[in-house]
């Protein structure tokens, strides 16, 4: 009983990682179908966002909590220019938009390095912040936690904002069948560039999120984005709802395998579930489904 | 006359591998140019598979790593010599081969393995994922996903591949000495042969009812499945014929560079692989290959004198060439009657949703072509 | 040589709960070139789609003795049943030519795919006679007009050799000289084959018709010759007990 509890906090620990770096990507390549390679850069941006806000607030507490909003706006300011600049043209061309945002990600990247230097950076945790506590007889690190409810909250409020605002109806709207939503006067063009500004501000939040489980270097967004595609791939495109159960899915069966095997073997079987997965619902866990007679 | 242009552009080619470059270059640039030889044969094969078939492979890595390592693992054991042990699992293993290296102790199941090993991955793979008609950007980011795992697997099992540094340190090539300046030229003629048959091979690929049949499913897969064919096994076969290639491209990459590990075969070479393709012309024949070496070549000497801004120039390039020049640079010619006509509307108008949308280059005529566009009219005459 | 038929028992196709094609029942013979109409949404292109094994259904859909449903798509056209869709999809990057020999191609050996085509197939020669397209024969498919497009996807489906065909629309924005021609060509091939034509207008549906089956909320309202069906007053009613508005739309 008790292996599996730790595993259980294990897995829900990875999963809520899993979830705050795919649950931008579950908008703008879930909703908007856009492929955008430069994501883990903006998580990346976040991560330094975070760094350089401690500069200027040396109170770690203070500068974690002010670096969020700042971080979203970092990731969404970044995502925005990229949207207009360059995936605007490409609405029509989802594997070129792919092979030009990872020109972009390269860029980033080295921009990164002569900025910031290649050393990683270190972002202090709050007091409040390290250290164990105690759940169900695990212990967690406060940290982890930090995280997971991070990630519930950016759920909630994705969410919210989907379901409830007006601005959230038009993205459903524009998602379900872009041709009507035009027809009955909904801004498709700019309702896509509130989307990817969500959904990259959600990355910049990721991103100062993750400055507490470890150092940050220009290499930091590499490192998730494969994770994050695979994340929405197998959840399914166009619902926040499909990212969460794929995350935490994933996350289990991940701490399930590093268990049993290497870290290493464990990412591999991982791969080898989700290509099975496929087998049996090619289109993911949930899909938007439309009925057209035509 | 189109006909006359590729295989000029082919003689051409053949005359600066074959005799231009032995002739001028120094030993040293001639490895360099073996080394970006072995990428133009990935090259080839990427651009047989996204340039003709629509699939963007991002995990060519894979099978490149495959085909290395068996030739790496090959070299390692006649390094060794008979029942030897390869000096680096003394170190980090068991100080005993394990069983699955001791096929590729012959040189004959080495090669072998070379063509095979990456073949029946790739059509295994393939068969999991065209017949699910999983596609598109889904398939590109499994494809991706699959060499990150790869290069990850390879990193973790140190004792028995090498982990981080791989497996370096050759003294032979199937009984040459590596470093023998003579066997490093002998290396590259065969390297450089070996691209231009495989060239020769995929021109005659091109233009047969494979290739025609192939650049249709691209185009309308669905629709290639209402005239009675199931398109997964066309794409099966190019998926692995690319897999294949890229196999033999990684292990003529062995005793050239004289080293492989997880870095020459994870995410970013893949994708590095693939930059030269766009750049050259992803759907001509000389295209990728000549891409492949030019992007190489500027990778070599920019990183020399200014290691940061060889980064922001491969992302320049990505951009560039895939937003102006997604024709590559074979499009050049043509971009003058590009500019004068319109490009065709974007909008898809099948009934059925294609994941990739008609392409502005789709109806130009492209003149270093010798596939599709010209192969009916010479079919006619005969 | 009548012994070929297209038989359709109990046809249900369902959406999510929405009930596109109700229990239809439908027989045609060969060499009868048989026309369905119907308002939009009548479930005219589903039943096509089932028949052809794009959308999954329930009930029995055979050709002769052959059960097409349950069989995947390539499978049913390599039994001989073809289709052609509502917006031409030919292939715009290769010629005319090209299209047609691909289309005569399933049952080639793969050795003879890796060979170069060296000349033209006698069935391509014939179904480019047949559809008029020898002059373009060597153009990329994507300059051809809308309705030459449309004569070469009927192309593709004679050298075939498609023994049923079902045709959606092969008439929609082509020029009155254009329709007829098309209209005598169907005449021509229909004579030995199974044919089903979705067409919506009843001008073209009289003059080249043998019989007629109407469609109406996913279910068959009636079947006749053309003088049966226009004095049905059950299809009076759903053509012109409708707004003026929607009659114009489906007969315009």
């Amino acid at each position: 009983m008790d292996t599996f509890t730790n595993q259980l906090v294990a897995g829900l620990s990875v999963g809520s990682v899993l979830l705050l770096v795919a649950l931008g990507l579950s908008l703008t390549f879930g909703q908007l179908g856009v492929i955008n390679m430069a994501h883990g850069e903006f998580i990346m941006a976040g991560a330094y966002t975070a760094y350089v806000v401690q500069q200027a607030i040396s109170d770690p507490g203070a500068s974690l909590l002010i670096s969020i909003p700042i971080g979203f706006a970092v990731g969404g300011a970044m995502g925005l220019i990229l949207e207009i600049a360059l995936i605007s043209r490409l609405y029509h061309r989802p594997l070129d938009t792919l092979l030009v945002t990872f020109g972009v990600s390269l860029i980033l990247q080295q921009l990164a390095r002569d900025l910031f230097g290649a050393p990683a950076k270190q972002v202090v945790a709050p007091e409040w912040l390290s250290g164990q506590t105690s759940l169900a007889g695990v212990d967690v690190p406060k940290a982890r936690l930090f995280i997971f409810v991070l990630s519930i909250t950016a759920v909630l409020a994705v969410s919210a904002v989907l379901k409830l605002t007006p601005l959230g109806r038009r993205i459903r709207a524009t998602v379900q069948n872009r041709d009507l939503a035009e027809t009955i006067g909904i801004p498709t063009r700019r309702i896509d560039r509130y989307t990817f500004f969500i959904g990259s501000g959600i990355a910049g939040v990721a991103g100062v999120g993750l400055t507490l489980l470890g150092s940050t270097g220009p290499t930091l967004g590499t490192s998730y984005i494969v994770d994050a595609f695979l994340v929405v791939v197998a959840g399914g495109i166009g619902q926040v709802k499909g990212t969460v159960i794929a995350a935490f899915g994933l996350g289990l069966l991940q701490a399930t395998f590093e268990y049993s095997t290497t870290a290493s073997i464990a990412k591999m079987l991982l791969l080898l579930v989700i290509v099975l997965f496929l087998q049996v619902r090619p289109q993911g866990l949930f899909t938007v489904r439309t009925r057209s007679l035509a | 006359m189109k006909r006359l242009v590729p295989l000029l552009a082919y003689l051409l080619l053949a005359g600066a591998l074959l005799l231009l470059a032995p002739a001028i270059l120094t030993d040293f640039r001639l490895s360099l140019l073996s080394r970006f030889c072995t990428f133009a044969i990935v090259a080839v094969g990427i651009g047989l598979a996204w340039g003709r078939g629509g699939m963007l492979t991002l995990g060519q890595g894979l099978f490149f790593g495959l085909g290395a390592y068996v030739m790496a693992m090959h070299m390692k054991l006649d390094d060794a010599g008979p029942g030897g042990v390869p000096d680096f699992m003394k170190l980090y293993g068991d100080g005993k081969t394990p069983g699955w290296w001791e096929p590729f102790r012959s040189p004959i199941v080495t090669l072998l393995g070379i063509i095979l090993v990456p073949a029946i991955v790739a059509t295994v793979l393939g068969l999991a994922v065209f017949k699910r008609r999983v596609k598109g950007a889904y398939f590109a980011i499994l494809s991706q996903a699959l060499t990150a795992a790869f290069a990850i697997l390879l990193i973790g099992q140190q004792g028995t591949t090498g982990g981080f540094n791989g497996l370096n340190g050759f003294k032979s090539f199937f009984g040459y000495a590596v470093n023998d300046p003579v066997n490093r030229r002998l290396i590259y003629f065969l390297t450089a042969i070996i691209l231009l048959v495989i060239l020769a091979g995929m021109a005659q690929l091109y233009r047969s009812r494979f290739g025609e049949l192939l650049v249709a499913v691209r185009d309308g897969e669905e629709r290639v499945r209402f005239l009675g064919y199931d398109p997964a096994n066309i794409k099966l076969v190019a998926y692995v014929v690319s897999a294949v290639l890229a196999g033999i491209g990684g292990a003529l990459f062995v005793p050239i560079a004289g080293i492989i590990s997880p870095s020459d075969v994870g995410v970013v070479p893949s994708i590095a692989f693939v930059i030269g393709v766009a750049m050259g012309g992803r759907t001509t024949l000389l295209g990728p290959a000549v891409g492949a070496i030019a992007v190489a070549w500027a990778q070599t000497s920019l990183s020399e004198n200014f290691p940061s801004f060889w980064s922001y120039f491969q992302g320049g390039l990505f951009v560039i060439v895939i937003l102006f020049l997604p024709g590559g640079i074979a499009q050049l010619p043509t971009m003058a009657t590009r500019l004068r006509r319109r490009p065709k509307p974007p909008a898809d108008p099948s009934p059925i949703p294609q994941p990739r949308a008609a392409e502005p280059r789709a109806a130009e005529p492209r003149a270093a072509e010798p596939a599709t566009t010209s192969a009916p009219a010479t079919g006619a005459v005969a | 040589m009548s012994t070929d038929y297209l038989e359709i028992t109990k046809l249900h196709v369902e959406f999510d709960g929405f009930v596109a094609i109700d229990s239809v029942d439908l027989t045609v013979l060969q060499g009868d070139l048989r026309f369905l109409i119907g308002p939009n949404g009548a479930g005219k292109t589903t039943l096509i789609d089932a028949i052809t094994g794009l959308v999954p259904a329930t009930g029995s859909a055979r050709y002769g003795s052959t059960e097409l449903l349950g069989r995947k798509v390539h499978q049913i056209v390599r039994m001989g049943v073809g289709r052609t869709f509502q917006t031409a999809s030919v292939f715009e990057d290769l010629t005319v030519l090209q299209n047609l020999d691909i289309a005569a191609g399933f049952g080639r050996s793969p050795l003879s795919l890796l060979r170069k085509r060296r000349s033209v197939p006698p069935e391509v020669e014939k179904a480019l006679t047949a559809v008029g397209l020898e002059s373009l024969a060597l153009r990329p498919a994507g300059v051809l007009a809308h309705g030459q497009k449309q004569w070469l996807e009927i192309g593709m489906l004679l050298v075939q050799d498609a023994r049923v065909m079902l045709l959606d629309e092969p008439v929609a924005g082509m020029s009155h000289e254009e329709r007829e021609e098309t209209g005598h060509l169907l005449k021509r091939i229909g004579a030995d084959r199974t044919v089903i034509v979705i067409e919506h207008d009843m001008d073209f549906v009289r003059t080249f018709a043998d019989s007629v089956t109407v469609m109406h909320g996913g279910r068959v309202l009636a079947e006749g010759t053309v003088a049966e069906i226009q004095a049905d007053e059950r299809v009076q009613e759903v053509y012109l007990g409708r707004s003026v508005a929607a009659i114009t739309e489906e007969v315009g």
